[in-house]
């Protein structure tokens, strides 16, 4: 049994160059897998989703990416905050994109203005569409099983999806205030959850803890803590002390490299001895990480370091990782 | 082929303002703050202007708290100030400075104007960007070091002058500033006649009562506009002027590379000034000659034949290192292939953060090089 069955919004943040855009991508995979039909968002215009499955940029239109072991199927969109504007318009309003109107507010600068100008309301539109995405149907089913969103960093995130509660309370009557509360209204319910990838490093692991705490005070739900690029520890614990201690037996590791076929110079040994010590204070500082996101008391999934670059075959073997670890 | 070496010293020697960019987790902040360090120690009096650093990274150049205003970082060997960007006093700042004190109350108590300044997306870098030009003015550093927000939209200051100008002329505002000036009540009327089809769709869209608030916001930020634009033209000018200099700052991943080239693009489309990029957290190996592949096999050799497994660990430890040190080298070279006139220095990776003035010394002498800052007399 998968841990979150009822999740229809999966919101993926993590601090940056912490593989986010990767982990949302094999969670999209993952929840596919089976038959079922998932969108996978992009809200910060960096075509990073088009550059891991490997097609070209993805224009705005939900179009499919992936087919997912055992039938299934990922679709992608990279969230255009004008197009987003004008969808909505064209939605609630009834204004053509093409039409009269929509061309009067263009050339008053009102699209640009609510696009880039004035702050905040990108994100307004932004956070709209995944809401759209999520609970759109079409002859009383959901268009789609899930919906996961590559948001913005951990840094930023909880401003951005906090976004509609701040605009709400600036519009006390009409229907841009009716627009926020339907969308705070989705990200709050049980439906929705935000996942936080994070590597085993300090500020990554902080930023973390940091963002769990902020999420919670604007009652956010908190889903799953992902560790990314997980190492494996390539000695034993009593070599990889000793090794911290500067106490490897030398001439041990001379005699082994003759064995093993390398000619053993003293300088090579040298070299050896001081990686190991810097592998494991690597170690330490991968188990104090663990310490203090247990204390989260999260569920948390781990996925290794891939020796390349992620491509698509890398992203199907983590969303079986992900998977088998319960998260989908 | 091989890129030409950014001299960091010389930069650090000539620049009057130093801008470092590049996406989030890169490092940025610490390279920032290396480079200010050394700089002071080799004699510059230096400022570093820093946004949200790791908390303990901000503690050792003695920063506990939001505050706008540069204070003396302890333990320098010359003269070196730090602040955190405040955005929201910064922004209170320049309402204060362009309007007399009851007007400025009224835009503080304004809600558009709280949410404005606290808490959207973007105000960050248009205000780091105001404190720049504000710590300029003051003509007491010889260099200002700044750290950008870790985003795309970094770069989006680039661009206000231009957008400011074109929004504060437009219709857009003549329309949220009409029933001010019509005097509040007559909004719907006086708009209406005027602007028609436009302003029915935007009541329709916005709600009157709300765009009745943001009028009387905009109307109250008016007298400020004028100030607004020649501001962000000034500092645009600033960016462009000889004495500075950018930075870009990038891992050796394939995203964050692909990062820098789009800021070193965009950074030449506007002709802003490029030192060079910084690639932070190189690894390296000093038995390059024991390839990956060699030690793995070696390794395996060990464990058929059942001999140390001490060795065949730390054969697997190299095998690793190598085996990025060799992916991390051919990321780069794409890199300068794409830009071969821009000059790179490489940082090595570093087992922990960096959290005190000893380390980002540390990170200062790989910077230039692995020479100590000071200068010979």
């Amino acid at each position: 049994m998968a841990d979150f069955p009822d999740v229809r919004l999966h919101v993926v943040s993590g601090k940056g160059g912490t593989g986010k855009t990767t982990v949302a991508a094999a969670l999209a995979l993952a929840l596919a897998s089976g038959g079922r039909r998932v969108l996978l968002l992009e809200v910060e215009g960096r075509q990073g989703i088009a550059q891991l499955f490997d097609t070209p940029p993805l224009p705005y239109e939900e179009r499919k990416v992936a087919t997912a072991p055992g039938g299934g199927d990922v679709y992608a969109l990279a969230v255009d905050p004008e197009e987003a504007l004008l969808d909505y318009l064209h939605m609630f309003y009834r204004l053509s994109p093409n039409g009269v109107a929509a061309r009067a507010l263009r050339r008053a600068g009102a699209i640009d203005f609510a696009t880039t100008i004035a702050p905040g309301m990108r994100d307004v539109l932004l956070t709209g569409k995944m809401k759209e995405a999520a609970v759109r149907s079409k002859d009383g089913r959901h268009v789609y099983d899930a919906v996961v969103v590559d948001a913005p960093p951990t840094g930023r995130v909880a401003r951005f999806l906090n976004i509609s509660e701040e605009v709400s309370g600036l519009a006390k009557v009409g229907p841009i205030k009716n627009q926020s509360e339907g969308v705070m209204a989705v990200l709050r319910s049980p439906q929705t959850r935000v996942h936080l990838v994070t590597l085993l490093e300090e500020m990554p692991v902080q930023e973390t803890v940091d963002a769990v705490a902020e999420l919670e005070a604007i009652r956010l739900p908190v889903g799953g803590v992902v560790v990314n690029m997980v190492r494996t520890p390539l000695l034993s614990p009593a070599h990889l002390a000793a090794a911290s201690a500067g106490t490897l037996d030398r001439s041990a590791v001379s005699a082994g490299l003759s064995t093993a076929g390398v000619k053993a110079d003293d300088a090579l040994v040298g070299v050896l001895l001081a990686e190991a010590a810097d592998h494991a204070s690597r170690v330490a500082l991968e188990e104090r990480g663990r310490d203090a996101l247990a204390g989260l008391q999260r569920p948390s999934y781990e996925l290794p370091l891939l020796a390349e670059a992620v491509d698509l075959g890398g992203l199907y073997e983590l969303s079986t990782m992900l998977r088998e670890q319960g998260m989908a | 082929m091989s890129a030409p070496r950014l001299d960091v010293d010389h930069t650090l020697d000539t620049a009057q303002i130093l801008v470092c960019c590049g996406s989030g987790g890169v490092g940025k902040t610490t390279t920032a703050a290396s480079l200010a360090l050394r700089a002071a120690e080799r004699g510059r009096r230096t400022v570093v202007l820093t946004i949200d650093p790791a908390r303990r990274l901000a503690q050792s150049m003695g920063l506990t708290e939001l505050d706008n205003t540069p204070r003396a970082v302890p333990g320098v060997d010359g003269s070196l100030d730090a602040m955190m960007l405040d955005m929201k006093r910064t922004f209170d700042d320049i309402v204060l400075a362009h309007t007399e004190p009851a007007r400025a109350q009224a835009i503080f108590d304004n809600p558009f104007y709280q949410a404005l300044s606290s808490s959207f997306a973007g105000t960050q870098e248009y205000m780091a960007m105001e404190k720049l030009g504000q710590l300029k003015a003051t003509g007491t550093w010889d260099l200002i070091v700044v750290d950008t927000p870790p985003t795309r939209s970094a770069l989006d200051f680039l661009d206000a002058p231009e957008r400011l100008t074109t929004f504060l002329d437009g219709r857009m505002v003549r329309i949220l500033l009409a029933p001010a000036k019509a005097g509040g009540k007559a909004y719907f009327k006086v708009v209406s006649a005027g602007f028609g089809l436009f302003t029915s769709v935007l009541t329709k869209i916005i709600g009157g009562e709300t765009l009745t608030d943001l009028s009387n916001f905009v109307a109250a930020l008016e007298t400020m506009f004028g100030g607004f634009r020649e501001r962000a033209q000034a500092t645009y000018d600033l960016l462009k002027a000889p004495g500075t200099a950018f930075v870009v700052v990038a891992a050796p991943e394939r995203d964050a590379l692909r990062e820098a080239s789009y800021f070193v693009e965009r950074l030449a489309q506007e002709r802003m000034p490029l030192a060079g990029l910084v690639v932070n957290r190189v690894h390296r190996t000093a038995a390059a000659q024991l390839s990956a592949d060699r030690a793995r096999a070696a390794a395996e050799r060990l464990d058929d034949s059942g001999g140390s497994e001490l060795t065949a660990g730390l054969l697997r430890v190299h095998a690793d290192r190598a085996g990025v040190a060799v992916r991390e080298a051919r990321l780069q070279e794409r890199f300068s292939a794409a830009h071969p006139t821009v000059p790179v220095v490489e940082v090595a990776a570093l087992a922990g953060d960096v959290h005190d003035l000893d380390g980002l010394r540390e990170v200062g002498a790989d910077l230039a090089g692995g020479k100590a800052a000071a200068v010979p007399a």
